[in-house]
């Protein structure tokens, strides 16, 4: 029976465990009900805590939810215009 | 005072009706009295699993509007006096009854029975509202497939949030065949995706076909596999320590399945 298992399945990587890793992902989605206005409040809050302490580019700002095969990630791409010398020292 | 526990799973077809038919039939088998509550409004079929779709009167709606009175309205099964099915109206929608009256329903008859148990309707709408809303327990219905799984997942967010908390699992229509090869999630997999606890695993079994089309609940045929799962899970429910299938176990089915084709290790 073993021989006829190994010759018959497991060729190639098992279909339940692609079914487990997509499932995973999308929950992380559906878990996390993450909406756009939600977003964008979290943004502007990183913005102004950032802000005090750095001069930075606030309409090149973005923030998304990324995912690659594995994990999803917070993406925060935020460009700097100048570092405040004053404050980067604290 | 009963009990009172709403069978549900968001995706249809996934074995709400069937499991709701055998669990009331198993747990009456037992001893107990039960009345089955069909919430599928406009859909329903919980009637015709149970085979008695020649005996309805008045339904679900007539009672909560006041038609008729509830023990009217309550449908005596042929094989046992001790189980009663509410049924649904099968000519209006799931609008047609309040989240409110069916609390006042469900507070009347566990007033009467030892379990009350509701077949949830498909979907997080008005149906699943009405359904859950005077469930004291609940019980998530899934099958090994991802659309299923990600729906249960859905739902025990969705009564959590209903204050319905601690809902139990019950994982339908596993094959332990593609199990063992990799082809379909095993029970492990979903419990720590859904990160509940597990009430029972009920394997594909054609007997629930045979057993449907009859209007029989497998529950019933002592050679039906699925129907030896739910007279277990009618068991847990009643607080018997059954144990709950493992892998070995799964192994013994596995190894039954072998011996039956023929492949003795």
């Amino acid at each position: 029976m073993d021989l006829f298992s190994k010759v018959m399945g497991r060729q190639t990587s098992s279909s339940k465990s692609i079914a487990k890793e997509r499932l995973r992902l999308v929950l992380v989605h559906d878990r996390s009900s993450i909406s756009p206005q939600l977003l964008n409040d979290l943004k502007e809050d990183m913005l102004k805590v950032i802000s005090s302490y750095m001069e930075i580019d606030m309409a090149g700002t973005e923030v998304t939810l990324s995912q690659d095969e594995k994990s999803v990630a917070l993406v925060a791409n935020i460009p700097v215009i100048k570092l405040n010398r004053v404050q980067c020292g604290r | 005072m009963g009990q009172v526990i709403v069978i549900t799973s968001g995706k249809g077809g996934v074995g709400k009706t069937t499991t709701s038919a055998n669990i009331g039939t198993g747990l009456a088998a037992i001893g107990n009295k039960v009345v089955l509550v069909d919430t599928d409004i406009g859909l329903r079929n919980l009637d015709v699993v149970l085979g008695l779709e020649n005996r309805i009167v008045y339904d679900l709606v007539d009672v909560t509007h006041g038609n008729c009175r509830l023990k009217q309205a309550l449908i005596k099964d042929k094989r046992f006096e001790n189980l009663c099915l509410l049924p649904a109206a099968q000519t209006k929608d799931k609008s047609a009854v309040e989240p409110e009256q069916m609390k006042e329903l469900c507070g009347k008859l566990k007033e009467e029975f030892d379990y009350v148990i509701i077949d949830c309707p498909a979907g997080i709408e008005m149906g699943f509202k009405n359904a859950i809303a005077g469930a004291d327990k609940a019980v998530v219905v899934t099958t090994p497939e991802i659309s299923a799984v990600r729906d249960a997942d859905r739902i025990i967010g969705l009564l959590e949030a209903a204050e319905l908390r601690n809902p139990t699992l019950i994982v339908n229509r596993i094959r332990p065949r593609m199990v063992k090869n990799g082809d379909m999630m095993d029970i492990n997999d979903m419990i720590d995706i859904l990160a509940i606890e597990l009430l029972g695993v009920v394997p594909e079994d054609e007997k629930i076909v045979i057993s449907t089309n009859r209007g029989e609940p497998a529950v019933l045929d002592m050679n039906s596999w699925a129907g030896q799962a739910y007279r277990n899970i009618a068991k847990r429910i009643t607080g018997e320590n059954v144990p709950l299938v493992s892998l070995e176990v799964e192994d013994g089915l596995l190894g039954k399945l072998k011996r039956i084709l023929g492949f003795n290790n």
